[in-house]
């Protein structure tokens, strides 16, 4: 039972929400785009989305400067 | 070598033509834009869409695409300008007017490929959100990380879909350092070399 997060193996947590996952890594920076299988999840599912077992996901920071 | 010569001018002659029918969206006339839209004029393109509200500061000048005599003009309106003593073929929509969050796609709902180069983190993440949502088949070229010097080994690029990213994930924000033309350029023509692979197929 696990999931992968840029393309590193993290362990699956039943019915984990995309925020709760964020958190669980520590990733404080609100700023970021998620995908998961490939799909994107706009920032306002973080709360309600789940987490399927064996998910692919990617989590990528924006960080000012242009 | 007269065949290679041959071989070399039939591809130039391709990419030429190929290039000359597409579209370039460009958000963001900054250091990212400025510098991305300029390598591709030189490269070939002559169709931009270039989204921009801001006017030109002599701060912007140590990394952005303008010059001393263009202080106080509209950033989209030099970028054309600069563009067109490159190449006078080119022709530009210009939007000036500032990206409001739910119709940041609009202006790009005809374009073959679109370069983010927006300067806050919440403005370019809502804007990717908003092309990923609303324009889903169009590949978007962005960048995330510009501040700071050296450290060129950390860029990557990350592809997920059409979402293609220019990423030094390690990078401190613009706020807390600075913005210097050899990274900002570096990223700007990165993506730039990007769009032209996604216009062109891969190279050899």
């Amino acid at each position: 039972m696990s999931i992968t997060v840029n393309k590193k193996t993290v362990d699956y947590v039943k019915e984990e929400t995309v925020q709760a996952l964020l958190k669980r890594l520590r990733f404080t920076f609100p700023l970021v785009i998620v995908k998961i299988n490939g799909n994107h999840v706009p920032r306002k599912d973080f709360k309600t989305v789940t987490i399927p077992d064996h998910a692919d996901i990617r989590v990528i920071h924006m960080i000012s400067g242009g | 070598m007269n065949d290679d010569n041959e071989i070399k001018q039939q591809r130039q002659k391709y990419i030429a033509t190929a290039l000359s029918n597409k579209k370039v969206g460009i958000a963001g006339a900054g250091g990212l834009g400025s510098n991305a839209a300029i390598a591709l004029a030189r490269s070939g393109i002559i169709k931009f869409v270039i989204v921009d509200f801001d006017t030109i500061e002599q701060s912007n000048l140590n990394r952005q695409y303008y010059f001393l005599s263009q202080i106080g003009q509209k950033k989209v309106r030099a970028l054309e300008n600069n563009i067109k003593n490159i190449n006078p073929e080119v022709s530009c929509i210009l939007l000036q007017e500032k990206l409001m969050a739910g119709s940041m796609w609009k202006p790009f709902t005809d374009v073959d490929i679109i370069i983010e180069a927006l300067d806050h983190a919440e403005t370019k993440t809502q804007f990717i959100e908003e092309v990923l949502t609303h324009l889903p088949k169009i590949p978007i070229v962005a960048a995330s990380g510009v501040a700071g010097y050296g450290q060129s080994d950390r860029i990557r690029t990350i592809k997920t879909g059409n979402l293609h990213m220019v990423y030094d994930k390690e990078a401190l924000s613009s706020d807390e350092d600075v913005l210097l033309a050899p990274k900002v350029c570096l990223m700007a023509n990165w993506q730039a070399n990007i769009a032209l692979e996604l216009l062109l197929g891969e190279s050899i």
